[in-house]
């Protein structure tokens, strides 16, 4: 069953739409991460969730329960923010202890249940600094199990891991994912790292100027986007112009401008004429210094322009004899070697038949 | 190394100092001296400040001006409190400048249009309620403009994160935001009370005639002739006065240094 729902929300500042008609439910137990540039309305949206804010039309369920005239800490929601917001005057203990105390807890649950919180997040010898003694990480586990200590319906995450350097970042990654599973408390997280929601989340809904434009599983968003604002959000990708040339079942035709006939995945309803993109990935397209036209149908010639060196992969563009650029990606297998190929040579970009995407939109 | 502008900027400063302290000085000084003219150094003495315990009206003027100036300090500092939070929470157009509007005010102004305001309006006698009414008056506004500075320097997600965790607005004023405007409550609570202790001009308008705070009476005194025991009260003045607003800087230094 659903532990939360957001049903036809809207919410308007003077005459901008910060978050337009949204709808979608999150399972019990679900890592669920909403996903979008700045501005998106993503955080208004979490913040409605937390109570800070009302929607100005829809409903928002928790438990099939309508919580418009519940105050914010009436609400078993309990936010991490990303200032983290610990207060400033209390002990590490004491920070942690709040949430116990507000719900008038006896004295020795309290002192049971922050013990084993601080336990949870690694910070048991901790529990007498103040906030201002601890680094940005350990913050980031204080905010964590204060959240979580009372045991919320729901805990929600605006951009926790932002204020972090990136090293610490990815450690804290693998530890919010150790840590809802082992509290099976629903997570909502919000962020703009599409790495970070595609590493942490069980499903994403992205959203894009209020809306949600497509809720799915992180490979199936990353594999199948809706749309070319998706396609180009989540990930790299190679964009191109293109129209149907031949539909069918198994497969479609593209026609890209300059560059001729390509073979495309079948789209379900696709009709010949329809314009769109083709949405290419650049670890999908190979680059080889021969014609490989036996294996692979979609192959064409071009001239490296310049190479990206990322330490595991480099990623080459390649100027196409049509004039398109291309991103194609290599695994450096062999060490201590940036680079196969140079700028200026002749290479040829090929993919499989069934990769690549048309996208309508 | 010390350039030539450095050192011209360095006198420049120093003038200045000069001219605030050396009067005050001068004040300090004769109040040890041993002569009942304020015109040559005789010697030291303490005979003064030991003639100001024993005079009954001086004493009287004490400790009604410690009376005002504890009771319109409490009351400025809630009324104050709740101004600043207010003014910080709600972003109101005119409570700012309303609240703020006394601090700025000619204190003459302020003085007479109080004493038009009791008498003519309210029909008061004037005396204790009326100082202590006009003291509320001009003190309510340094009292908001600390705590505002105060607010102004958090993390304003502190506080709903506060309420995120199950505290009721008044839990949350209780637990959290009063714990942390705290010093800013001290630091405004003793500004008031040297404003208080200090003023002269609307408590001269306020006061009718039945009660005399310390500078009334040193102003009365003065009508006659500055006697070393005008300067004894006075280094005592300033002594209380300097020694609050160390103790106010102290519990509000972000306010005083002016990065509020």
């Amino acid at each position: 069953m659903a532990i939360l729902e957001i049903r036809n929300v809207s919410r308007r500042y003077a005459d901008l739409s910060a978050v337009d008609e949204v709808s979608f439910s999150v399972e019990a137990g679900e890592f669920f991460t909403l996903l979008g540039p700045s501005g998106c309305g993503k955080t208004t949206l979490l913040r409605m969730i937390a109570g800070f804010e009302a929607p100005d039309a829809g409903q928002i369920l928790l438990d099939g329960v309508d919580l418009a005239d519940t105050p914010p800490e009436k609400r078993p929601v309990h936010t991490v923010f990303q200032s983290y917001a610990l207060f400033p005057h209390m002990t590490v203990w004491d920070n942690i202890a709040f949430p116990l105390k507000m719900a008038k807890k006896p004295q020795e649950e309290i002192r049971r249940r922050a013990q084993e919180a601080l336990e949870q997040v690694h910070l048991a010898d901790k529990s007498s600094h103040f906030p201002h003694e601890l680094s940005g990480g350990q913050k980031q586990r204080v905010a964590l199990a204060r959240g979580l200590v009372n045991q919320p319906r729901l805990l929600l995450l605006d951009e926790p891991l932002g204020a972090l350097d990136a090293k610490l970042r990815e450690e804290m990654r693998g530890e919010l994912i150790d840590l809802q599973r082992e509290v099976g408390v629903t997570f909502v997280f919000v962020t703009h790292s599409q790495q970070e929601a595609l590493a942490l989340s069980h499903r994403i809904a992205v959203m894009n100027r209020g809306r949600v434009e497509q809720l799915d599983e992180p490979s199936r968003l990353y594999g199948y986007p809706a749309n070319r604002f998706v396609a180009d959000f989540i990930g790299d990708i190679n964009l191109m112009e293109a129209e149907v040339t031949e539909a069918s079942h198994s497969h479609l035709k593209l026609r890209v401008p300059g560059l001729g006939e390509v073979m495309a995945p079948p789209l379900p309803d696709a009709k010949a004429g329809e314009k769109g993109a083709l949405a290419l990935r650049p670890e999908q397209a190979r680059i080889s210094a021969h014609a490989q036209t036996a294996e692979l149908k979609n192959h064409f010639h071009g001239t490296v322009r310049g190479f990206l060196y990322l330490g595991d992969v480099t990623v080459y563009t390649v100027e196409l004899d049509n004039g398109v650029s291309m991103d194609a990606l290599l695994a450096n297998s062999a060490p201590g070697r940036a680079k196969f190929f140079d700028i200026g040579d002749d290479v040829f970009i090929a993919w499989r038949h069934d990769a690549g995407l048309f996208l309508r939109e | 190394m010390k350039t030539p502008r450095n050192f011209w900027l360095w006198a420049a400063s120093l003038a200045v100092y000069a001219f605030l302290y050396i009067p005050l000085a001068v004040v300090v000084l004769f109040s040890f001296n041993d002569s009942a003219l304020n015109a040559e150094w005789v010697g030291f003495t303490g005979k003064w400040y030991a003639r100001l315990i024993h005079d009954p009206d001086m004493l009287q003027a004490a400790g009604n001006s410690l009376l005002i100036a504890v009771v319109s300090s409490s009351i400025a500092t809630v009324l104050g409190t709740m101004a600043g939070i207010a003014m910080h929470r709600y972003r109101l157009r005119f409570l700012p400048f309303l609240a703020v509007t006394p601090v700025a005010m000619p204190e003459i102004l302020l003085g007479v249009s109080l004493l038009l305001f009791f008498r003519q309006v309210l029909d008061l006698t004037l005396g204790f309620v009326s100082i202590i009414a006009a003291h509320i008056t001009f003190s309510i506004g340094f009292v908001a403009i600390v705590i505002r500075a105060r607010l102004a320097g958090m993390d304003e997600s502190i506080f709903e994160a506060a309420r995120d965790l199950g505290a009721s607005p008044w839990e949350t004023f209780r637990f959290v935001t009063f714990p942390l405007i705290l010093p800013a409550v001290i630091a405004g609570f003793l500004m008031s009370l040297t404003l208080s202790i200090d003023d002269f001009v609307i408590t001269f308008f306020t006061a009718g005639v039945g009660v005399a705070t310390l500078p009334l009476q040193i102003y009365s005194m003065i009508k006659v002739a500055v006697t070393p025991e005008v300067n004894a009260v006075s280094t005592l003045l300033m002594a209380l006065t300097l020694s609050m607003i160390f103790l106010a800087s102290r519990f509000a230094p972000d306010v005083l240094k002016g990065k509020g």
